[in-house]
């Protein structure tokens, strides 16, 4: 503690608060000799650092009837260990002014603390402990589960668009995993024990399978250092193997869902198409997709909200989103909330419409001109928040993409034209891999 | 961007970091003030505008007229409709986000330093000519009242809509300032320009700028921004004594989780037990993980994902409010736990060692906030809004290690009041209170 606290203190006498020109140069990576990944973003503006352990394990990475257990072990990770009690990992952060959550996704689960910077080889002292040494009782168990079940109506039962995001998904994936909630089927949650727990972290918890992200004000050697103190004991793990999930089938029919429930107040119609993701390597096409979106819905220029909020007034809302950061297939979605007025199905016909129209046009060069611009302001912008530099490079490498690709990323997207834009709309939104969603009122409203 | 000091290095593992935010006070030749911190690391600065009044301004025959006005800020301005106005802005790589709240109408501008003179000639023109164009007011009409619609059936928004008109009445605080769907249909092209009156002046104005600016240039640029805004606005209302009733009131929902909200007198930010107050909240039920609420309630019992409770003194009332969640078939015991939390707190106080704790964690968390120019600008802001001295931000944690057990249990006993703690449960609770209508 006390060397390291030490070295804080020189490193931020020393050092003058100048910052990265861009955010590749903030960033450093290696590896520890046990196969853990590290990356340290560095940001000497304020002493305060933030610590996350990313684990390449997620609930796409479930067993077949335990939906739920990855985030169910996200919970357990906050009680004991052999020298932790219940708890008291929570408390020691509370009580060196830190903050500490976790959050578990498709295909990452990850733990994080923000505390002041001379506080990070305790941070580590404790994630290692909990890699390695996690105990939990039978009670804290029954408890924890009745707090996800609550967790997951707060999340999805409560709330009609939380339910029809789960029939939308399903029906979108006939074979892989990301069909189901990341939260779990309420069913199964009802049946997970300590035994799938123990069985999902002991299969995937292990320095080799986690990568390690450290932001703030701290430097590669320092962080190397630490972390081959409190990581580097613990042994890989031999059995961690390449992720290899069950992969979609051709798509050839196109699906229909349609959700009623009497607390819709605000009807609205989801489509959602199968779409490629960002390989490493390989990422043109998902960087014609990331644009896509921009030009069809992003801002109130975008073509979608130009042609059916502007023009045609047939919707109150019109949004197309895709992200590319995913280990196996994903979805482009698009989602219209029709004007007072205008069905769902006139707005639908609309929608499709005004995709064939613009597939038909082309992209406006001044629009795309514009959307560059803004993301290489971005770029500038972002490097005032390196934690959420931190988060972007712990989901891409979560996700099969690495540190060359996260940086060439923003390159390419400055490279592809409209006709590449075009491409891939004409070649992605086709109705055989496609999912059309009805969100409506139930007919019986009993309130 | 802030710089923070190291002021000790001890052993003790607790030894917090100091805040020491350097702002500076900018007198602009037209007599206006903004807070200033100025730091050239990144090419890019944030502006920070709040309008004290905020949606309590509307006329009450014109519920929502400040909300909607404010929307349609970004919907053109001079000679520019809403298309030319977004394309302008988007060419610029510059976000101007406009927001209403019960107590200010706020304006943050972020844009790149190469761009500054364009960003704020646009801005002007939002300020001083502004357009209300028909098609741009109906547009976002609907987009309120599809908002509107919603919360109609969400029971959050149900609990606190209810919540607000027991305890609030006639106030404006009572009703939600996005108004209902009856008066934002009724508003017109004429509403919104009394809206805009009302709002924008000099006399309750507050500025926090971020970033590559210095106070030479803030003071050039804030003059012709705001220096022609009429001296005053719409007369603030008056303060509003909030009445609790106790006891729980029900709103029958069909929906299988029942939301609950919690509130009892609060105390006002200028209050001399304040920072007692807020360190006793902590523990109580502010402090996520930590709290008793959190502990007695989650962790012990399973009954809901999260409860928090929060102090919350508005420029017109003091409240102590808390929200929860359980399934139908478990809210009653939840709310039971709170009451009795609620009446162990205020009879038995906290313990030396949970003080110790909170006080640790306060102060220790205190700089994590100042993490990015937009998150400091808004800061500063608000600072000026609550009449804190420049220096505060230095000076904070000294106030919050200065309270002490006795302060807190003391505080703990004026201020929780199990008898007024009034409860407001949308769902379809079992074994709860009798249905309100």
């Amino acid at each position: 503690m006390l060397i390291s606290r030490a070295a804080a203190l020189v490193a931020m006498l020393c050092a003058p608060p100048v910052l990265a020109q861009t955010m590749a140069d903030a960033v450093t990576e290696f590896e520890l000799d046990n196969g853990m990944q590290v990356i340290v973003v560095e940001d000497h503006r304020a002493p305060v650092v933030q610590h996350m352990v990313w684990y390449r394990a997620g609930s796409a990475d479930e067993p077949a009837g335990s939906s739920g257990i990855a985030h169910f072990l996200e919970h357990l990770m906050f009680k004991g260990t052999d020298t932790l009690e219940s708890g008291e990992l929570s408390s020691t952060v509370a009580a060196n002014g830190g903050r500490d959550n976790a959050f578990t996704s498709y295909d990452y689960t990850a733990y994080f603390q923000r505390v002041a910077a001379d506080r990070l080889g305790l941070m580590m002292q404790m994630e290692a402990d909990r890699m390695r040494n996690l105990r939990m009782t039978e009670d804290e168990i029954l408890s924890e589960r009745n707090v996800i079940l609550e967790e997951r109506n707060q999340r999805v039962d409560n709330n009609p668009r939380g339910l029809f995001n789960e029939q939308l998904n399903a029906a979108q994936y006939l074979n892989h995993r990301y069909g189901v909630p990341i939260i779990g089927w309420r069913h199964e949650m009802e049946t997970l024990d300590r035994e799938a727990a123990i069985e999902f972290y002991d299969r995937h918890y292990a320095p080799n399978n986690a990568v390690l992200v450290v932001s703030g004000d701290v430097t590669p050697d320092e962080v190397l250092a630490l972390a081959r103190e409190h990581y580097g004991p613990i042994p890989a793990n031999p059995d961690i193997t390449e992720r290899v999930r069950p992969q979609e089938p051709p798509q050839n029919a196109e699906r229909r869902v349609i959700y009623r429930d009497a607390r819709v107040a605000q009807p609205y119609v989801a489509r959602s198409y199968l779409a490629p993701e960002r390989n490493s390597g390989d990422q043109d096409k998902a960087a014609a997709l990331f644009l896509l979106s921009d030009v069809l819905g992003s801002g109130p220029t975008a073509y979608l909200k130009q042609v059916l909020e502007y023009d045609q007034k047939v919707a109150t809302y019109v949004g197309a989103f895709y992200s590319g950061v995913s280990l196996d297939q994903t979805s482009f979605d698009l989602v219209i909330v029709p004007a007072e007025g205008v069905s769902l199905e006139d707005a639908e016909a609309a929608l499709d419409a005004a995709i064939a129209s613009f597939i038909e046009t082309g992209v406006d060069p001044e629009q795309l001109d514009r959307i560059k611009m803004q993301l290489r302001a971005s770029q500038i912008y972002a490097l005032d928040n390196v934690d959420g530099i931190a988060n972007l490079y712990g989901r891409a490498l979560t996700s099969g993409l690495t540190v060359e690709d996260i940086e060439a990323w923003p390159e390419l997207l400055q490279t592809v034209t409209g006709e590449d834009i075009v491409e891939a709309a004409r070649s992605v939104l086709v109705p055989e891999t496609s999912v059309t969603g009805w969100l409506m009122q139930d007919k019986e409203v009993t309130q | 961007m802030i710089r923070f000091l190291v002021l000790s290095l001890g052993l003790i593992l607790a030894t917090p970091v100091v805040a020491a935010v350097e702002i500076e006070e900018v007198e602009t030749q037209g007599g206006l003030t903004a807070w200033l911190v100025e730091d050239h690391t990144l090419p890019f600065a944030v502006i920070d505008i709040r309008f004290r009044g905020g949606t309590s301004l509307d006329d009450p025959d014109a519920r929502g007229a400040v909300h909607l006005m404010t929307g349609l800020l970004e919907e053109g301005a001079g000679d520019r409709d809403s298309q030319a106005f977004a394309r302008e802005l988007e060419s610029l790589a510059a976000s101007l986000s406009f927001d209403a709240s019960d107590d200010a109408v706020s304006i943050s501008a972020r844009f790149l330093t190469e761009n500054r003179d364009q960003v704020m000639a646009l801005l002007r023109d939002v300020l001083h000519a502004p357009r209300y164009d028909q098609d741009a007011l109906d547009r976002v009409r609907g987009q309120v009242l599809s908002s509107l619609r919603s919360d109609a059936t969400d029971p959050d928004a149900i609990a606190g809509e209810t919540l607000g008109a027991m305890i609030y009445g006639d106030h404006p605080y009572g009703s939600g300032g996005e108004g209902t769907i009856d008066s934002v249909s009724a508003l017109t092209r004429d509403d919104m320009l009394a809206a805009h009156d009302a709002v924008f002046a000099r006399d309750r104005l507050y500025v926090g700028a971020v970033g590559d600016i210095t106070a030479e240039d803030l003071g050039v640029i804030l003059d012709d921004l705001l220096g022609d805004l009429p001296d005053t606005g719409a007369p603030i209302p008056d303060p509003v004594d909030p009445v609790f009733q106790g006891g729980e009131i029900v709103v029958p929902f069909d929906t299988p989780q029942s939301v609950a909200l919690f509130a009892q007198p609060g105390i006002d930010r200028d209050d001399p037990d304040f920072f007692a107050a807020y360190v006793m909240n902590h523990m109580l039920g502010g402090g996520g993980f930590e709290s008793r609420l959190m502990d007695e309630v989650r962790k012990k019992r399973g009954l809901t994902y999260g409860i928090y409770s929060y102090l919350v003194p508005k420029d017109l009332a003091s409240v102590y409010f808390g929200s929860v969640a359980s399934a139908n078939d478990r809210i009653a015991e939840t709310v039971s736990v709170v009451r009795d939390e609620w009446a162990q707190a205020a009879t038995d106080g906290f313990t030396e060692d949970e003080v110790a704790a909170a006080k640790t964690y306060l102060t220790g968390a205190y700089p994590l906030r100042f993490d990015g120019n937009a998150r400091i600008a808004s800061i500063m802001v608000g600072m000026q809004m609550d009449d804190l001295p420049i220096d505060y931000i230095a000076t904070r944690n000294d106030q919050v290690n200065a309270v002490t057990v006795e302060d807190v249990n003391r505080v703990a006993r004026e201020l929780l009041d199990p008898e007024q703690l009034q409860f407001v449960v949308v769902g379809q609770p079992q074994g709860l209170g009798e249905a309100s209508n």
